[in-house]
C-alpha cells in the first residue's frame, strides 16, 4: 500500500505543479474551485468510505468554514487566524453534533437524517439574517445575499500582501496534497485501523475493547474540520459566501462526488469532484439542452451502468484486462452497507 | 497592454481588409465581445428569459446598423441556472477566458454582489440592468434599473392617498426585501401613515395561512408587498382563496416580475397596483416599436416584457452610445463618456446616466392589474435616484467600490 | 374566535402536511426506498392538474382523478425501468432518484418553460366569527381525512392490503405462498406515487406552480416521514399532527422563519430521543 500511496502522491504533485504551465489564469482559477470541492469530497469520502458514517450534511461544515473565514477575515483584517477558525469552528461543531448522535446510539440511517436536517436548519438560519441587526463585528451576515467582498488570504503577518489568484491556486494545491497525505497517514495508524474495524463490525470492535462512539465522534470531527477548510478555499475562490453553501443541492453534490468517484477510496472522491464540477460547467455553457435534464440523465446512466463508482469500476476493468488477482477487497465490503 | 494589442490587430486587419467594399470592414475586423450572465432556468428563469430576448434584440439592432466602431458585436451568454456559484464561475470565465469588453447581467441582488467584485478585480465594465434596493456605488458598475426612491415613494404615496393610512408590509426575507420594506415604512410614515407590522418570508415559504390570519386581525387599509419569486405567488392565490381579495387592497413593487398576470387568474390579480420604471402596456411610439420588434423576432408567445427586459435593452444601448462617443472600447474612456450624462430614448421614455451615482434618471409609472393586463394609471417623468445619490458621489470620490446600505429609519 | 381561527389553520396545516407525506410514507415505510424525486412527483401532479384544467377538463376531475392517475402510472413506469434494479441498494436508489428528480425538472422546463398558467382555488370563503377562512382549506382537510381512512381500510381490510403487508414483512415467505413480490413492489410504488400526485393536484390551486416547486417540500416531507417511524399510516398521521401544529403555532406567534426553524429543531431533538420515530416506541403494531 505504501508503494501505491507514494505513486499516487507523486502523480498528484506532478499534475498540480504542471498545471500552471499549460493552463492560463482562468484555468488556475477554475482549478482552485475544483480543489475546494475535492477537499470537501475527501472529507465525505473519509468519514463515509472508511468510517462508515453516512452523513448527508458535510455541507453544513463546509458552510460553517466558509462563513467563519468570511466573518473573521472582515473583522480581523488579517487572514491567518480566520483560516484557523475556518477549520476549528466546524471541527468543534462536528464534535458536538457527533457527541449528540453517536452517544445517543442513533442508527446509521438516522445519522443521515439528522445531518441533513442540521444542514437545512443552518440554511434557513443563514437565509434569515438579512436584516441590519445580524452582524458579527463589522461583518453583516447578509441573509440570502451572503457576505460579498471577502478579503482573500494574505501572506501570514502581512495583511496588505494578499494572495493573487495564481498564488491562491498554489496554496490550494499544497493544501490538497497535505490533506490527502494526512488522511492516508491517519488510516495507516492504529487509530485509522480501529476506525475501519468499527465500520466493518461495530460489535466486534466493541468486544475488543474499543469505544466506537468515541472513535466515530473523532472521525466525524476530523471530517468536519476538513470540510471547513474546503469551505474557506471556496470562499477565497469566489470572494463571497452565501447560504447556498448549506443548501440541499450542495449536500447532494458532495455525496454524488463520492459515489461517482468510488466509495472506499480517497482518490475516487477527488476525481469524482473534479469530473462532476467540470460536467456541470460544461453543461451550462451550451444552450441547446436544459442543464438539469442532462445532469439527470448522466446520473441515471451512471447508476445503472457503473454503480460502483468510476474508480473501483476502472480497477475491476483493469484487473480483467491484466488478468491479475483482485487487489485488497476493502472497497467491496463497503458496497453492501445501507 | 491588451488594449494596445487589440488595437494593433484591429488596425492590422482593417488595413488588410480596406481594399474590400466598405460594409465588409465590419466582418473583417475582430468582433467586439459582450458578455451576458442571465438565469434562463430555475426559479429566476422567468425573469431572465425576457432579458435575454431584449439584449439579443439590442445586439442585432446595433449590428444591423453597421456594428460598433465598425465591428460586429458577439454576444457571449451563459445560463447561470439561478445558482449563485455559477455566477462566480461564469463571471471569471467571461473576464479571463473570453475577455469581454463589457458584461450586462445579474438578476437578483445576490448574483450582482457575487460578480461585481470579480469584474472589479479583473477590470471589466459591468452593467446591472435590474430594479433593486439602491446603494451600489462603484466606478466600474452601472445600475440601470429603478431604485426605491423612484418607484416605492410614488407607490406608497398613491396607496396612502387612495386607501388610507394603516399599512401592513410583507416582504421576501433577503436584502432586497428587507431594504425595500424599510423604504416602504419610511415613505409611509413620511406620508402620515402608520405601519402596523412588517413581516418577512424566506424565499421558499409556500404556506401563508398563519400570516394571512394575522393580517386579518390587524385590519390594515392597504397591504404593501415585496414578495419575490414563484413560491411567493402562492400568497396571492391563498389570499384570494380566503376571500381577502376584496377586503384589503394590495400595492407591490415586485408583483408581475415572474409573469404573475399570465399564471394567476384575473380574479386573483385584479386591482393590485404596482410601481415600475416600465410597463409593456405603455403606448408610446418607442415602446410600440420595441414590443413589436421583440414579438417579431421571438414570437408572440414570449412571457410578459417587464421592467428588467426594457432596462436591459436600454442599458445595452447606453453602453453602445458611450462607446461610439468615446471612439474606443477602453474601459476608462467608455466610463468617461458615460459620465457625460449619456442619454437614450428608450421604450420606457428618456433614460440618462447620472454621473455621480452611476444610476439612471428615468420615468416611473404606476399600473393597476386589470383583466390580466396592466393599466398604466400614473406617470412620473424624470425621477432621480435620490436614495443612492444621498450616499454616493463618484465624481468626488471615484475610488468608491461598495454597496451602501442606505440607513433608513424603519 | 381567534382561537377558533388558529385551530382551523392548524387543522389545514396538518392536512396539507399529511397529504404531502402519505405517499412518501408508503414508499419509504413499506419499501425502505428513499425517493429523492418525491418533490417532482408532487410537481407532476400539480402540472397534470393545471394542464388538463386548461384543456377543458373539470377542475375537480383534474385534481382528484387525473393527477393521481397520471403520477401513479408514471410511478409504475419508474419502478419497472429504474427502481426495480436497485432494491437493497439504498445509496444507489438515492443517486438514481436524485438523477430522476433533476431530469424531471429539466424535462418539464423544456416542455412548459419556467412558468405556467395556474388555476385558482374554487369554493370561496366562509366566516369564523369576524375572520375569513377559505372553504378550499375545508376541502383539503376532507381529502386528507378520506385518503388516510381509505388507505387504512385498504391495508387493513382488503386482500390486497394483506398481501402488501405480508410481502413487506417477509418477501421470501410471501413468495413461497405464491405471491409475486415484484408485482407487489410495483403496485406499492405506483400507489405511493399516485398519492403524491393527488397531493400535488390538491395544492396546485394554492401554490406557485413551477418546475422547481418540489424543492420547497422535500426536506419537510422526509423529516416528517422519518419522525413518524415505521408504521406508515399511524406514523405519518402522528408526525404530521405534531409538526403541523408546531409550525403553525410558532409561525403565528413569531415569524415564518422561526416557524420553519422551530419545526426542524424539534424534529432533530425528537429523532434523537425516539430514534425509530414515533411509532418505533408507541403504537408499534399499527399499520
Amino acid at each position: 500500500m505504501s508503494r501505491s500511496f507514494l505513486a499516487t502522491l507523486a502523480l498528484m504533485i506532478v499534475v498540480l505543479a504542471g498545471l500552471p504551465m499549460i493552463a492560463g489564469l482562468f484555468g488556475l482559477v477554475q482549478a482552485t474551485l475544483f480543489i475546494s470541492m475535492a477537499v470537501l469530497a475527501l472529507s465525505q469520502g473519509f468519514i463515509w468510505g472508511y468510517g462508515g458514517i453516512m452523513s448527508f450534511g458535510q455541507s453544513a461544515f463546509f458552510g460553517l468554514g466558509g462563513y467563519a473565514y468570511a466573518i473573521a477575515a472582515i473583522d480581523l483584517g488579517e487572514s491567518t487566524l480566520p483560516l484557523a477558525l475556518a477549520i476549528l469552528v466546524p471541527t468543534l461543531f462536528a464534535a458536538l453534533l457527533g457527541y449528540f448522535m453517536f452517544y445517543g446510539r442513533i442508527s446509521d440511517a438516522y445519522v443521515g437524517v439528522i445531518t441533513l436536517t442540521v444542514t437545512v436548519i443552518l440554511f434557513n438560519v443563514a437565509n434569515s439574517t438579512a436584516g441590519d441587526a445580524w452582524r458579527i463585528g463589522q461583518a453583516a451576515l447578509g441573509g440570502f445575499n451572503g457576505i460579498p467582498s471577502v478579503p482573500p488570504l494574505n501572506v501570514p503577518g502581512q495583511p496588505d500582501n494578499q494572495l493573487s489568484p495564481a498564488a491562491l491556486y498554489g496554496v490550494a494545491a499544497v493544501l490538497l496534497v497535505m490533506v490527502y497525505a494526512l488522511l492516508r497517514g491517519l488510516l495507516a495508524t492504529k487509530f485509522g485501523r480501529v476506525v475501519v474495524a468499527i465500520r466493518e463490525n461495530e460489535t466486534r470492535a466493541m468486544l475488543l475493547g474499543y469505544d466506537p462512539r468515541l472513535y466515530k465522534t473523532i472521525t466525524f470531527a476530523i471530517g468536519g474540520g476538513i470540510a471547513g477548510l474546503a469551505g474557506c478555499l471556496f470562499t477565497n475562490w469566489g470572494g463571497f459566501v452565501s447560504p447556498t453553501v448549506f443548501g440541499l443541492q450542495q449536500a447532494a453534490q458532495v455525496i454524488i462526488f463520492v459515489l461517482l468517484g468510488g466509495l472506499g477510496t480517497l482518490i475516487g472522491p477527488i476525481l469524482g469532484a473534479v469530473a462532476v464540477q467540470y460536467l456541470i460547467i460544461a453543461i451550462g455553457t451550451q444552450q441547446t439542452f436544459n442543464a438539469n435534464l442532462i445532469l439527470g440523465i448522466v446520473l441515471l446512466a451512471f447508476v445503472l451502468l457503473i454503480p460502483r463508482g468510476v474508480l473501483p469500476s476502472l480497477g475491476l476493468l483493469a484487473e480483467r484486462i491484466a488478468a491479475r488477482p483482485a487487489p485488497d477487497p476493502a472497497p467491496a465490503a463497503v458496497e453492501a452497507r445501507p | 497592454m491588451t488594449v494596445r494589442r487589440r488595437q494593433f490587430l484591429q488596425l492590422g486587419s482593417a488595413a488588410l481588409a480596406a481594399p474590400l467594399a466598405a460594409p465588409r470592414i465590419a466582418r473583417a475586423a475582430a468582433p467586439i465581445k459582450v458578455g451576458s450572465l442571465l438565469d434562463l432556468s430555475g426559479p429566476i428563469g422567468s425573469t431572465g428569459q425576457p432579458m435575454f430576448d431584449a439584449v439579443r434584440l439590442a445586439v442585432d439592432e446595433v449590428n444591423g446598423s453597421g456594428g460598433l466602431l465598425g465591428r460586429k458585436i458577439d454576444l457571449i451568454n451563459y445560463d447561470t441556472q439561478s445558482t449563485i456559484a455559477l455566477y462566480s464561475q461564469y463571471a471569471q470565465r467571461l473576464a479571463l477566458q473570453d475577455r469581454v469588453d463589457v458584461v450586462h447581467g445579474g438578476i437578483t441582488s445576490a448574483s450582482r454582489e457575487a460578480i461585481r467584485p470579480v469584474f472589479d478585480r479583473y477590470r471589466v465594465l459591468y452593467f446591472y440592468n435590474v430594479l433593486y434596493e439602491g446603494g451600489v456605488c462603484d466606478i466600474d458598475c452601472y445600475c440601470t434599473g429603478t431604485t426605491p426612491a423612484q418607484t416605492v415613494s410614488k407607490l406608497v404615496e398613491y396607496a396612502l392617498k387612495t386607501w388610507g393610512k394603516k399599512v401592513y408590509i410583507i416582504a421576501a426575507d433577503y436584502n432586497y426585501g428587507q431594504i425595500t420594506a424599510k423604504w416602504m415604512a419610511k415613505y409611509a410614515r413620511d406620508g402620515g401613515g402608520t405601519v402596523q407590522a412588517v413581516e418577512f418570508f424566506p424565499l421558499d415559504v409556500t404556506s401563508f395561512t398563519a400570516s394571512i390570519s394575522k393580517i386579518e386581525t390587524a385590519k390594515p387599509d392597504v397591504l404593501l408587498s415585496a414578495l419575490v419569486g414563484s413560491n411567493h405567488t402562492a400568497f396571492y392565490r391563498q389570499w384570494a382563496a380566503v376571500g381577502m381579495k376584496g377586503k384589503v387592497p394590495i400595492a407591490s413593487t415586485t408583483f408581475g416580475l415572474v409573469n404573475e398576470l399570465a399564471t394567476l387568474d384575473p380574479a386573483v390579480t385584479d386591482g393590485i397596483v404596482s410601481g415600475y420604471g416600465y410597463f409593456q402596456e405603455l403606448s408610446t411610439p418607442a415602446n410600440n416599436a420595441f414590443v413589436g420588434a421583440i414579438h417579431q423576432k421571438f414570437g408572440a408567445n414570449v412571457p410578459y416584457i417587464g421592467e428588467p427586459a426594457a432596462t436591459t435593452y436600454e442599458g445595452f444601448h447606453l453602453w453602445a452610445q458611450a462607446v461610439q462617443k468615446a471612439g474606443s472600447l477602453a474601459r476608462a474612456k467608455v466610463i468617461k463618456a458615460l459620465d457625460t450624462g449619456i442619454s437614450f430614448a428608450g421604450p420606457s421614455g428618456p433614460v440618462a446616466i447620472d454621473p455621480a451615482s452611476h444610476q439612471t434618471i428615468r420615468n416611473a409609472y404606476l399600473g393597476k392589474a386589470t383583466g390580466g393586463k396592466w393599466d398604466v394609471i400614473a406617470t412620473y417623468p424624470h425621477q432621480e435616484p435620490a436614495d443612492t445619490q444621498a450616499v454616493c458621489n463618484l465624481v468626488k470620490f471615484p475610488r468608491t467600490d461598495k454597496q451602501f446600505v442606505v440607513d433608513v429609519k424603519a | 374566535m381567534l382561537a377558533a381561527l388558529i385551530g382551523f389553520n392548524v387543522l389545514t396545516s396538518i392536512a396539507e402536511l399529511l397529504l404531502l407525506v402519505i405517499g412518501l410514507g408508503m414508499i419509504y415505510g413499506l419499501m425502505r426506498i428513499i425517493n429523492l424525486a418525491h418533490g417532482e412527483f408532487l410537481m407532476l401532479g400539480a402540472y397534470a392538474t393545471v394542464v388538463s384544467a386548461h384543456a377543458g377538463v373539470n377542475l375537480w376531475v383534474a385534481m382528484l382523478i387525473i393527477a393521481p392517475l397520471f403520477v401513479g402510472l408514471f410511478g409504475l413506469l419508474v419502478e419497472r425501468t429504474l427502481i426495480r434494479f436497485l432494491y437493497g441498494r439504498m445509496i444507489d436508489t438515492m443517486l438514481a432518484t436524485w438523477g430522476l428528480s433533476l431530469g424531471l425538472i429539466g424535462l418539464v422546463t423544456s416542455i412548459f418553460g419556467t412558468t405556467v398558467r395556474g388555476v385558482s382555488a374554487p369554493l370561496g370563503s366562509f366566516a369564523i366569527g369576524p375572520y375569513n377562512a377559505s372553504l378550499y382549506s375545508v376541502f383539503t382537510i376532507i381529502v386528507a381525512l378520506l385518503t388516510v381512512l381509505g388507505l387504512f381500510v385498504l391495508l387493513r381490510a382488503t386482500k390486497f392490503g394483506l398481501i402488501v403487508r405480508a410481502t413487506m414483512q417477509n418477501p421470501e415467505m410471501a413468495a413461497a405462498l405464491g405471491v409475486p413480490p415484484g408485482r407487489v413492489y410495483m403496485a406499492t410504488f405506483g400507489l405511493g406515487a399516485a398519492l403524491t400526485g393527488l397531493a400535488g393536484g390538491v395544492i396546485a390551486p394554492v401554490s406557485g406552480v413551477a418546475p422547481g416547486m418540489g424543492a420547497a417540500y422535500v426536506a419537510r416531507a422526509f423529516i416528517t416521514v422519518l419522525g413518524g417511524g415505521a408504521a406508515t399510516i399511524t406514523g405519518s398521521t402522528l408526525a404530521s399532527t405534531l409538526f403541523g401544529t408546531i409550525d403553525q403555532v410558532v409561525t403565528f406567534w413569531t415569524t415564518p422563519v422561526f416557524g420553519q426553524v422551530a419545526l426542524l429543531l424539534f424534529a432533530v431533538v425528537m429523532i434523537r430521543m425516539l430514534p425509530q420515530g414515533i411509532t418505533g416506541r408507541f403504537f408499534r403494531r399499527s399499520i
